[in-house]
């Protein structure tokens, strides 16, 4: 199927046919639930299997481990099963679960053991759960087998009980999330007569730790662990099932619990245990952790611990909150006060008593002002805060600045000296002081310790007798040397504390900033693609990223966004990848879902509605969870931004749509009266003739016909505008553009006028050395026709009208003018809208289209059209077209006949 | 002239059309045939041998500009396409096609007869200009044979392009010549720049037209070519 060293497999076809299936019903999850390896989950799950074949389903085996055991095997016969997909890590070949030839096979029910596997490296999800959840929804039910160890909060509690750390866990949501659980069970006893018999398998690596985990003591407390989870899970089976048919209970005070993550390795277990207290409470439960500026300079691994503690605590089921205080305590009771929580839960903090003392106690304080919420204490964690920010700024200073250091002291070594005739020995004290200071302010914590240590040993080598010994003749100078390293490291743990804090507040500062102008100027912008070119350059800028922004077109493909960055989605495996996350979530590189992709693509959600796609690569900047953050709350801005301006388009589509209602309506009434007017003429005037003969005198005669001619004539101008108009605005006409002078549709219009024209004064004005327009002839001399005509119909007869032409910069202006009764103000914003008539001289009427169409020819051109008053008196209509550069030169030729 | 008894071959779908042509030809002393679609239209030209073709652009079994092109294949008989309005491409497409002028419907009778009349001339005087002759418009004399144009009684010099230009036009008189035949005629055949055409047409009008900003001898056909008018407008 696919190359053994090709890391992510993405087959866009699959993933769009995956997408396409949407829609369709979800899969049925069933889970075999067991208490231990061996009690027979794969043999009950194939055993079903079979039935349901026999009975005519279309079963399919995905994976199935038989490790070997020959009952299992024989189930196997009979059942198809999909060919595993051989790949290669580290080079041991390996062979996994085929997701995508299950998504292509499409079997009614697919047969995957195993739940908790972990995929290896390259698949397209790094766990098999994940795999099943798209099977789920593409459709396909999956019967599966899971062990009570691999369920991520009881995984604490099984390492207590068995001395056995399982690695493969699944989310409890993924557990709860099933459909059905079949719990097979087995009395211990039975277990262990199984595994004497040695039909229970066990792999090599692990058959050391099987006689610690094959205890009948484990076993029991495994088999109620198990027991207990599916009691829970009927249990709250039966809670839905009430809830689902009305059947109301007294119902017990809502629980609510608060768990405080820090930055440290204990967090995970905090959270489980926290995850474990809520399931028992059936309570909801926030995690929360709070962004000190010490946090904000934390260590790497500490960060990136940190949010490995939320992201668990969120798989778990609960709400992740991040709040940003100076003072843990207050913060957390200030939400749990908020979110009306019954418990708090905390870390038991692992510091010693006299650094309890020193420190401010997260405890102390909590348990302080909890009041009535009770504050459950847990150990794993050190302190729900952070830990000592002292070390963290060491470990940020570069080796360059303890070098500084050293010269640091030097320098001040060489100026004592010079000073040393002249001031007390003592008084050389502050200027090591002033430097440690320095060192302090300038590069921390650490090299401003280092500073006073060097301080110290240089005095006693420079200026304490015996000189340029570290012999000291003194015991008094001993206490000098204690008094000075302490003041010098209390000066620089001050001063580096303060610098610490100003660095935090800066960097706090500087993102603020950025949110603040990139919001400012999203909500300047007024459309959509603009909004995300600018969203797309901010984040780049602030990230060191490369950006790509991804709309859905019409017809609902991803389109990138001019402006962002098209080249990061030119590969069409990181486009169907921005695709999964467009359906799907967070997808990409650094998510749990085709991690093997080079950019990260996060779907730009808004209430509750996926506009558009981010696709991020992240540069050279380092990441950590704070920028991780920010990159979200872009994220939701560029999301909060694009949707405004989604909804201001509906809105105007909206407005569109109930206009163009009004039009048709005003195009029906219009047209039913200016159609049957003139063909009651023509049918009342041609029976007339027919019914008449040859009684009717002959002038009469003469005018029936002339009237038949006439009414004829205005029904084809009307049928001519209605066509032309529906033709500019279905765009079905391709503007014809060529080089012409000006006075050609002009001379054209006038020559096709000459009737209505009669008796008229028409000046004709252009301007000398026009150079020549990309028109279109046709649509033009239509539009002069219509504006010559509307001036012609509006006008007293025989007063005189005029054109006049000339150039305004890049542009060609020309004037239709007449000596008329003027515009009614009120007509003037709406008179070139389709069905606007003026009231005229009766019978004059058309249908309200020339004009319409005149706007729609100069927009064409991309040009205007206005009217106004004429000074002196009438009306003026005013032409502005672009005269869209300069014409190919004509030779010259000589002049001669 | 000997229009009487001369044979018109109308082909159109239109019933209602016919209906009303038939009887103005015949009462005008033209004989008429007709066709109703394109493929009986050509076996009709070839067994009846018309003195003049009217051609329906939109036939129900094909293009009137198909038709057009076949007859031009073996017949220089006159051609005189019908169309609808607003499909200037499929005009000009007739009349490189070998048709010789055009009217839009809906038309009157007067239009009609007059280029029927314009056509039958062309058809009997042929392209060729006989020595000697001179054509005037206007108060403008174009004498063929010695090149020279006046105005009233002062010479006008024209350049070779615009007197080439002004040649092919009255070749054609009151006949539209479309911009490719104006421009193969006067820049050579492959000349592609219409806009050339503009700009001397332009310096024609200046040179002959009385107003030439109302042009009523050199008639603008937009989207179309051009065409010298034989009675002056107005």
């Amino acid at each position: 199927m696919h190359g053994d060293s090709e890391p992510p497999r993405l087959d866009p076809e699959v993933l769009l046919a995956v997408a396409a299936r949407e829609d369709s019903e979800r899969g049925v999850l069933k889970i075999f639930f067991g208490a231990a390896p061996g009690v027979g989950k794969t043999f009950a799950m194939l055993e079903a299997a079979r039935r349901a074949r026999a009975e005519g389903l279309d079963v399919v085996l995905g994976v199935v481990e038989t490790h070997g055991r020959g009952e299992t095997a024989a189930l196997l016969a009979g059942l198809p099963a999909l060919p595993l997909r051989p790949c290669e890590h580290r080079g041991v070949a390996l062979r996994e679960f085929d997701l995508d030839a299950a998504l292509a096979r499409r079997p009614a029910r697919l047969v995957v053991d195993e739940l908790a596997h972990t995929n290896a490296p390259g698949s397209r999800h790094p766990k098999r759960w994940q795999d099943v959840f798209e099977l789920l929804e593409a459709g396909i039910d999956v019967h599966t087998t899971l062990n009570v160890q691999h369920l991520e909060s009881l995984n604490d509690v099984v390492a207590q009980i068995t001395w056995v750390r399982v690695r493969e866990t699944i989310p409890d949501a993924v557990f709860d999330r099933a459909d059905e659980v079949e719990l097979v069970d087995l009395p211990p006893d039975a277990l262990l007569e199984r595994l004497r018999e040695g039909r229970v398998y066990l792999p090599a690596q692990a058959r050391r730790a099987a006689d610690a985990f094959f205890r009948k003591g484990n076993l029991l407390a495994l088999r109620e662990l198990a027991l207990r989870r599916m009691a829970q899970r009927v249990d709250s089976d039966v809670q839905a099932y009430r809830r689902e048919h009305g059947i109301s209970t007294p119902w017990p005070a809502a629980e609510r619990l608060l768990v405080c993550v820090g930055p440290s390795p204990g967090g995970a277990r905090l959270v489980r245990a926290a995850a474990r207290i809520a399931a028992g409470l059936r309570a909801e439960w926030l995690a929360a952790t709070v962004e000190t500026p010490a946090l904000a300079l934390a260590g790497a691994a500490a960060r990136d611990q940190l949010a490995a503690s939320l992201r668990l605590a969120e798989s778990l089921g609960a709400e992740v909150r991040t709040l940003v205080d100076d003072d843990v305590a207050a913060a957390l009771l200030r939400l749990a006060r908020e979110r009306n929580v019954t418990r708090i839960v905390v870390g038991k903090p692992a510091r010693t008593r006299w650094r309890d003392r020193l420190h401010r106690s997260l405890l102390r304080d909590l348990v302080r002002g909890s009041g009535g919420i009770d504050v459950h204490v847990v150990t794993g964690d050190r302190d729900a805060s952070t830990p000592p920010p002292e070390r963290r700024a060491a470990d940020h200073s570069p080796p360059g600045h303890y070098l500084w250091c050293l010269v640091l002291v030097a320098g001040l070594t060489g100026l004592g000296s010079a000073l040393f005739p002249v001031v007390d020995r003592s008084d050389l004290i502050m200027l090591y002081m002033v430097g440690i200071m320095l060192a302090a302010a300038r590069f921390g914590f650490g090299p401003a310790t280092v500073t006073a240590v060097l301080s110290v040993g240089a005095y006693d080598f420079f200026y304490v007798p015996p000189y340029f010994t570290f012999a000291v003749h003194d015991a008094n100078y001993l206490l000098t040397f204690a008094v000075m390293l302490a003041a010098g490291l209390l000066i620089s743990t001050l001063t580096a504390r303060v610098r610490m804090q100003g660095e935090a507040a800066r960097v706090r500062e500087r993102r603020t900033a950025a949110l603040y102008s990139l919001s400012r100027e999203l909500a300047q912008l007024g459309d959509r693609n603009r909004v995300a070119a600018c969203a797309a350059r901010h984040i780049a800028e602030i990230f060191g990223a490369r950006v790509a922004v991804l709309l859905p077109d019409g017809r609902g493909e991803l389109v990138v966004v001019e402006g962002t960055d098209a080249a990061l989605v030119a590969d069409p495996r990181e486009r169907s990848v921005a695709r999964w996350a467009f359906e799907h979530g967070p997808a990409g590189h650094d998510t749990d879902t085709l991690p093997g992709a080079a950019a990260t693509h996060l779907p730009l959600i808004a209430a509750g509605r996926t506009i558009g796609v981010l696709t991020v690569e992240p540069g050279e900047r380092q990441r950590d969870t704070a920028a991780e953050r920010l990159l979200e709350t872009f994220c939701s801005q560029t999301a909060l931004a694009l949707h405004r301006v989604l909804l201001a388009q509906e809105a105007q589509a909206a407005d569109l749509r109930a206009r163009a209602e009004e039009l048709r309506s005003a195009l029906l009434s219009s047209v039913s009266h200016d159609l049957r007017t003139p063909l009651a003429t023509i049918t009342g005037a041609a029976t007339t003739l027919l019914e008449g003969g040859p009684e009717l005198p002959r002038e009469v005669h003469h005018d029936l016909a002339d009237a038949i001619r006439e009414e004829a004539e205005r029904l084809a101008r009307l049928v001519a505008n209605l066509l032309d108009m529906s033709r500019l605005e279905s765009g079905e006409i391709a503007l014809h553009r060529d080089w012409t002078p000006i006075d050609e549709p002009i001379g054209a219009a006038l020559g096709r006028l000459e009737a209505q024209l009669e008796g008229r004064e028409l000046t004709v004005r252009i301007e000398p050395g026009l150079p020549l327009v990309a028109l279109d002839a046709v649509l033009m001399e239509q539009l002069l026709m219509n504006l010559l005509e509307n001036a012609v119909k509006y006008t007293p007869p025989g007063s005189p009208l005029a054109i006049q032409v000339m150039r305004e910069g890049d542009a060609i202006v020309l004037e239709v003018l007449d000596r008329g009764p003027g515009l009614a103000a009120e007509v003037v914003p709406r008179i070139f809208d389709k069905f606007v008539r003026a009231s005229g001289p009766p019978g004059s009427q058309g249908v309200g289209l020339g004009l319409a169409i005149c706007r729609a020819v100069a927009q064409a051109h991309g040009g205007t059209i206005s009217a106004g008053p004429r000074p002196g008196g009438g009306a003026a209509f005013r032409v502005t077209l672009p005269i869209g550069g300069a014409a190919p030169p004509v030779p010259a030729e000589d002049e001669q006949a | 002239m000997t229009e009487r008894s001369l044979l018109i071959l109308l082909v159109e779908d239109e019933p209602q059309l016919r209906r009303f042509l038939r009887p103005l030809l015949r009462t005008h002393g033209y004989r008429v045939v007709e066709a109703e679609t394109a493929r009986e239209g050509v076996t009709m030209a070839q067994s009846h041998n018309p003195d003049i073709v009217l051609l329906d652009l939109g036939l129900p079994d094909g293009d009137g500009v198909e038709v057009a092109r076949q007859l031009r294949a073996w017949s220089q008989v006159p051609i005189i396409v019908l169309s609808a309005r607003g499909r200037e491409q499929d005009k000009v497409e007739a009349l490189d096609a070998g048709a010789d002028d055009y009217l839009i419907k809906p038309f009157g009778s007067a239009e009609l007869l007059a280029r029927l009349r314009v056509a039958l001339r062309h058809a009997a005087r042929g392209v060729q200009v006989t020595p000697g002759s001179t054509h005037t418009f206007g108060d403008v004399r174009v004498d063929l044979t010695r090149r020279t144009v006046h105005r009233g009684e002062a010479e006008v010099h024209l350049t070779p392009h615009e007197y080439k230009l002004l040649i092919t036009l009255i070749h054609n008189v009151g006949k539209v010549v479309t911009h490719r035949q104006l421009l193969r005629e006067v820049w050579g055949p492959g000349a592609q720049q219409t806009h050339y055409l503009r700009v001397y047409m332009g310096q024609l009008r200046q040179k002959l037209e009385e107003d030439p900003a109302r042009p009523r001898w050199l008639a603008t056909e937009a989207g179309v070519g051009y065409r010298l008018r034989d009675d002056p407008a107005r």
